[in-house]
Order: structure tokens, then C-alpha cells, then sequence
């Protein structure tokens, strides 16, 4: 605070005093030299402040001020302040260099096949000092399931960020989501897995220890195999009451072992999905 | 007047010292021992005495005494007496203590006599009332209890094949960048919620269904609002849902406000909180002869069994009950602890209580259950 004090005087006496000149760059890249130009005679102090970046030094007017790369590695607006008798200043701004790295966030991590707009990703380009390159870069998204391509777009960034949405496919499985820019890329994953089940069907009989009843391999709408470890409710209804066992499936079948001595209504359930009705006759 | 704080405290204390020693005896919350049952008499005269020494012995865990003090015409093995009260295999049993009874005569003659005792069991999971009859006989002038054969679950030696299932979760390793190593948390979704007033307070209840392909570990909380909306309570349904929920597997859940009535409740916040979770799809646990039913008591109950279907032994089962009107509404959330643990390929009955303003509009009920294993988490 009390360093700032005496800089921030400068600026404002800056602006009413003009005893010597400088003459700022227009702009600079992040990481790069740059030189100031001075005019006048004797020495004078120079005082630099940017973002992160608060440097004082003695210089001797007429001369060129050199700005050194690691100065300048934040991009943003900078202040040159040249005090002799009087204080000038001068403002600058540095932008990012050119991308070194890409940000690259892709939503969800998991989806429902046959989902609209349900994949979504964002790029953002970085330099090598992680400012974000706000010239338009051009970004290209690339699709994959197993080595089928299933969606490509190059895309501009527009304040720094490029983005796609496209919908899950048809099939489960994973789906490999590549940005590029340049010779830069992210590779992220998504899984795309089974929607709900879809006619889901039951058969059964009886055994010594009771009804031992199954599925069919539980599928959803489009075919997909639903995966294993989801739960299937079985309901048995007799004259004794009602049995249930919520059993998982593994590989492709779920199955359950039920005691209803009696005449006995079976049905099945999966989440939301509902199956058929199943009659199996008294123990004899 | 330096003397008159420790005069002070030194009068209180010996005033609560008298209080504690005239006043335990009609604490109503020892109701068992208050009634005098754990005192031990060395004749049983009456059969309430000798209920009383066979009680009191189990308190103390004295065995032998027990165990010797049954009726000739006892069936069951010394072993399967100390099980019967000590429990095995993990079960909750074996981590409970006998704190206190009450029995009542059902009913009595010269020779024999009925009793009804309700054993009060503090538990891990908290207090837990078991009804219990017993059946009395004099014998040389002293009666004794006729204890019966305990069925004991055992199980053969077997192998039972198990296609194990299990998903474990594996954290991102490699670069630390933005954006690499995000997995979603599972998808969970309310289907229903219910706000009732109970004798005990308003109680929230629904159902929650995992709509995700992986498991999710869930807790659902609730907060009441009031008129100016500002929060009265908030809760969570803390060991009232099956927590980790399988794919497609729905739970009840339920919620209790204590000393809160509903009128006062203009507005109830729910939020549902899925985080994901290695788990098992194994033991799978059905639940059989599903009945509602008065008990012994004339409570409406739900009862039924459970069987185990799996090769692992469930140490302490938990049942979870929803009840539906006939428009398909949650109505009331019960839950019971079993005693004892669910071996492989063997079952256990439950019961869990349907509160008697609710049991005439009953329509259907959905059973999970919840299961402890020890040394899984």
C-alpha cells in the first residue's frame, strides 16, 4: 500500500504535467519483449504496472525502455508511468500469445442412447501462461464410436470459447469425444448407455423349492443390452400374500427364486417399465 | 458470606442425591426393573416369580442358573437357550442388551400358567420391543418356565456359485487439467413425497428412485418453511431408505420433524443428495408371504420373510415398508431390524407396525431391505 501510494500520485500528476514523453506500444503478445520509446534528457524513473506485475526502475531519457518477456507473460491492460520533474503516462495492452494447451469440458459423462441434444462439449485455448486466447482460433470436434465417425464440426471461438451439442446415438457403448486445434487435442470419453427397458417379458416354473422365474435378456427400445446390475422387481401374488424379490441382472437375465405354493400371478418391473403377467398353476 | 456457595452446592447435591435414590424406582423409563422384575427370588411361588428369576438371570447373564431353573419339560439344548437370547453369526441380538421387561398374566391355573412379557432391548440401532409368551408350569411348588424348541437357522456345507457383480469407482489419474476427470453423479429422482401430522410430529414421506446405470449412495432432506418463509426444522431420512440404491431400484423414505405440527408449515424444501459409490448387487434378499395382519397385541402389521438368496451371511437385516393408498399414495414409511442374521439360503420372519389410524386405508406396500454385513461397509 504505502509502494502504491506514490505510483498512483504519478498517474494522476501525469495526466497535468508533460515535461518528458514515451511512446507505448499499441499492443504486445504475453511472453515477448517489448520497448518503450523515450524522448528528452537526463534520468529519469520508469514504473510498470499490469496485472501481477508491479516493477520501478531508473532510466536515462531519449532512450528506449526495454520490457522484459517475463514482465509481460499476463495478458491484460499495462501502465507505463516515466516521472523526471513531471510523471507522463502511457497504457498498453498485452494479449495472449498463441495457444499452447485446450481446456476442453464435455457433458455428461454418461447418457441415454437416442438422447437430442444431449452431448455437449466447450473448448477454450490457452497459451503457455494460461491466458485465454480470445482471437478467434478455429476448433475442430470430432465424434467417434469405435472407429465410426458420427459427427465432426470445426467450430470458431468467439470470446475465447468454441462449443458443439449433438445428441447420443443409437447404440450403447462409449463414445470418444476429440477436440484439435492446430496441433493441440483433448480426448475425453462418454459413456452412452441403455435406456430404460422395453418389453420386458418373464417365464417360469416350478421347483422343489419353489417358482423359479426369469427374464428374457432385457433390452431397451433400441436393442441395447440394458446393463448388468440393474434392479428387476419380481412379484409373486398367492392366497398366502405377495413375495417380491428385487433381483439384479447379470449378464443380460435377471432371475429369482419365489415360494407360492398356491396359484400364483406373477409380474415384473424395472424402474418404470412393466412386464407381462405371468399365471403358474398350484403345486401339486 | 465465602461460605455460602460451597453451603449452597453441597445442599443441592445431597438434594439431588436424595431425588435420584426415592425417585428412580417410578422413573417410567425402566419400566421392566421399576416393576420389580429383576429382583431374584429364591422360591418361585407364583408364576410371576419364576418368570421374574429366569429373567433376571438372563439380565445378569447367568447362564447356568438359568438354564437350570427351566422346567423338566423343556425341550430346547443349553446351547440353543444362550443363543436364543445372545444371538450369533453378527446378528443385532448379539450386540443388544435386555434392559427391562413387564409380563401381564394371559392366563393361569394349579399347574400352569401363560405369560406375556414385553422384553425392552437396548440395541445399537437404538431401543427395540419384543413381545414375548411365555408358558409356566409348577413343578414341587415352584414354578418354572417350559422353554421351547428354538428353531435355529444352520446351514449344510455348500458352494454356491455367485456371478459377482460389482462396480467399483476408479478416480482419474494422469493430468490434473480442467475438465479431465469429471463423472457425473448418479441421477436420482423423487417420485413421491407425502407430509402427514403424527402423534410424534409431522413426518415426510416418499419414494426415490435411482434412474442412473451405476449405484448411488442417497440421503433425502427435508426443510419446513413457514408462513414468512422462514425455516422451522430441517432433517434428513436418516436410516429410514435403503441408502445405496442399484440401478433402477426405487426406497422409500421417511423424515420425522418431532413437536412439529403441520399447521404451522406453509412450505417443505426437499433436496436429494446422490453421490456415487463402489457397491455389490449382492446378497439378494426377497421378501416372502407378505401379509397385513393383526398381531398378538391387535396391532395392524406387515409381516413376512426373508430369504436370503445369496452365498453371504447378512448380519443385520433392515426392513424399509411403503404403504399406498388405493390412488397409489405413499401413506406411511415403517421400518424394523431383524435379530437375527439372514444366513445363506435361509430365512427370517419380520414384522414392521402400521400405525391404526392408517391400517383401514392400506391398499398396497413395497418391502426393501437394507442389509449390514460386518466387515463390508
Amino acid at each position: 500500500m504505502r509502494r502504491l501510494l506514490p505510483i498512483c500520485t504519478a498517474i494522476c500528476l501525469s495526466t497535468l504535467c508533460a515535461a518528458q514523453d514515451m511512446h507505448a506500444p499499441a499492443s504486445a503478445i504475453a511472453g515477448e519483449e517489448a520497448t518503450i520509446s523515450t524522448n528528452g534528457s537526463g534520468k529519469a524513473t520508469f514504473y510498470l504496472l499490469g496485472p501481477g506485475v508491479s516493477r520501478k526502475s531508473d532510466v536515462s531519457l531519449g532512450s528506449e525502455v526495454q520490457l522484459k518477456a517475463q514482465d509481460l507473460q499476463n495478458a491484460g491492460e499495462y501502465f507505463a508511468v516515466l516521472c523526471s520533474d513531471t510523471c507522463r503516462s502511457s497504457s498498453f495492452y498485452v494479449t495472449a500469445a498463441k495457444p499452447a494447451g485446450l481446456t476442453f469440458l464435455v457433458h455428461p459423462s454418461r447418457v441415454p442412447v437416442g438422447q437430442g441434444d444431449a452431448v455437449s462439449g466447450v473448448a477454450l485455448p490457452f497459451d503457455q501462461f494460461r491466458n485465454l486466447v480470445l482471437t478467434p482460433e478455429t476448433v475442430n470436434f470430432h465424434l467417434l464410436e469405435g472407429t465410426a465417425s458420427v459427427f465432426s464440426r470445426s467450430s470458431q471461438t468467439r470470446d475465447g470459447i468454441a462449443w458443439f451439442r449433438t445428441a447420443s446415438q443409437k447404440s450403447a457403448g462409449t463414445l470418444q469425444v476429440d477436440a484439435s486445434l492446430g496441433d493441440l487435442s483433448a480426448r475425453r470419453a462418454v459413456q452412452q448407455v441403455a435406456s430404460d427397458p422395453c418389453n420386458l417379458r418373464i417365464k417360469g416354473e416350478r421347483t422343489k423349492a419353489g417358482i423359479l422365474v426369469q427374464t428374457e435378456p432385457v433390452r431397451d427400445c433400441a436393442g441395447n443390452p440394458v446393463p448388468d446390475g440393474t434392479i428387476v422387481s419380481f412379484t409373486a401374488t398367492d392366497g398366502n400374500g405377495r413375495s417380491t424379490v428385487d433381483a439384479p441382472i447379470k449378464q443380460g437375465v435377471a432371475r429369482a427364486q419365489l415360494e407360492a405354493p398356491g396359484a400364483t400371478v406373477i409380474s415384473v418391473a424395472s424402474g418404470v417399465a412393466m412386464g407381462n403377467e405371468l399365471r403358474i398353476g398350484a403345486q401339486p | 458470606m465465602k461460605f455460602t456457595l460451597p453451603i449452597i452446592l453441597v445442599a443441592v447435591t445431597a438434594g439431588l442425591m436424595t431425588l435420584a435414590l426415592f425417585g428412580a424406582g417410578h422413573s417410567s423409563g425402566t419400566v421392566g426393573i421399576a416393576a420389580g422384575s429383576a429382583v431374584f427370588s429364591t422360591k418361585a411361588s407364583t408364576p410371576e416369580q419364576g418368570l421374574n428369576n429366569l429373567l433376571a438371570d438372563v439380565q445378569r447373564r447367568n447362564w447356568d442358573r438359568a438354564y437350570s431353573a427351566l422346567s423338566t419339560t423343556s425341550a430346547g439344548d443349553r446351547q440353543s437357550f444362550i443363543q436364543d437370547w445372545t444371538g450369533s453369526d453378527g446378528s443385532l441380538r448379539s450386540f443388544s442388551s435386555l434392559e427391562g421387561f413387564q409380563a401381564r398374566p394371559l392366563h393361569a391355573t394349579n399347574d400352569d400358567a401363560q405369560m406375556r412379557v414385553r422384553l425392552h432391548w437396548t440395541t445399537p440401532v437404538g431401543p427395540i420391543e419384543d413381545v414375548r409368551d411365555f408358558h409356566l408350569i409348577r413343578e414341587a411348588n415352584t414354578w418354572k418356565v417350559a422353554w421351547p424348541k428354538m428353531q435355529i437357522s444352520s446351514v449344510p456345507a455348500q458352494i454356491i456359485p455367485v456371478t459377482y457383480l460389482r462396480w467399483d469407482l476408479v478416480s482419474g489419474s494422469g493430468s490434473d487439467e480442467w475438465g479431465s476427470k469429471n463423472v457425473d453423479a448418479p441421477h436420482v429422482r423423487i417420485i413421491s413425497m407425502n407430509a402427514v401430522d403424527s402423534a410424534e410430529g409431522a413426518v415426510v414421506m416418499g419414494e426415490v428412485v435411482n434412474e442412473d446405470t451405476i449405484p448411488a449412495f442417497v440421503n433425502v432432506n427435508a426443510a419446513l418453511v413457514d408462513g414468512a418463509g422462514k425455516a422451522i426444522d430441517d432433517e434428513s431420512s436418516f436410516d429410514k431408505i435403503d441408502h445405496v440404491l442399484l440401478p433402477k431400484q426405487v426406497t422409500p423414505y421417511r423424515i420425522d420433524f418431532p413437536n412439529i405440527n403441520l399447521k404451522n408449515v406453509k412450505n417443505v424444501r426437499m433436496d436429494v443428495k446422490a453421490t456415487l459409490v463402489p457397491a455389490s448387487a449382492d446378497p439378494v434378499i426377497g421378501v416372502m408371504n407378505q401379509k397385513v395382519v393383526s398381531d398378538v397385541q391387535g396391532k395392524s402389521i406387515l409381516q413376512g420373510d426373508l430369504m436370503n438368496e445369496s452365498g453371504q451371511t447378512v448380519n443385520i437385516p433392515h426392513v424399509i415398508a411403503s404403504f399406498y393408498d388405493n390412488n397409489g399414495k405413499v401413506i406411511w414409511v415403517s421400518d424394523g431390524y431383524v435379530n437375527r442374521a439372514l444366513l445363506p439360503q435361509s430365512g427370517q420372519p419380520f414384522a414392521v407396525e402400521i400405525p391404526k389410524s392408517l391400517a383401514g386405508k392400506v391398499q398396497s406396500f413395497h418391502v426393501v431391505v437394507n442389509q449390514y454385513s460386518l466387515g463390508r461397509s
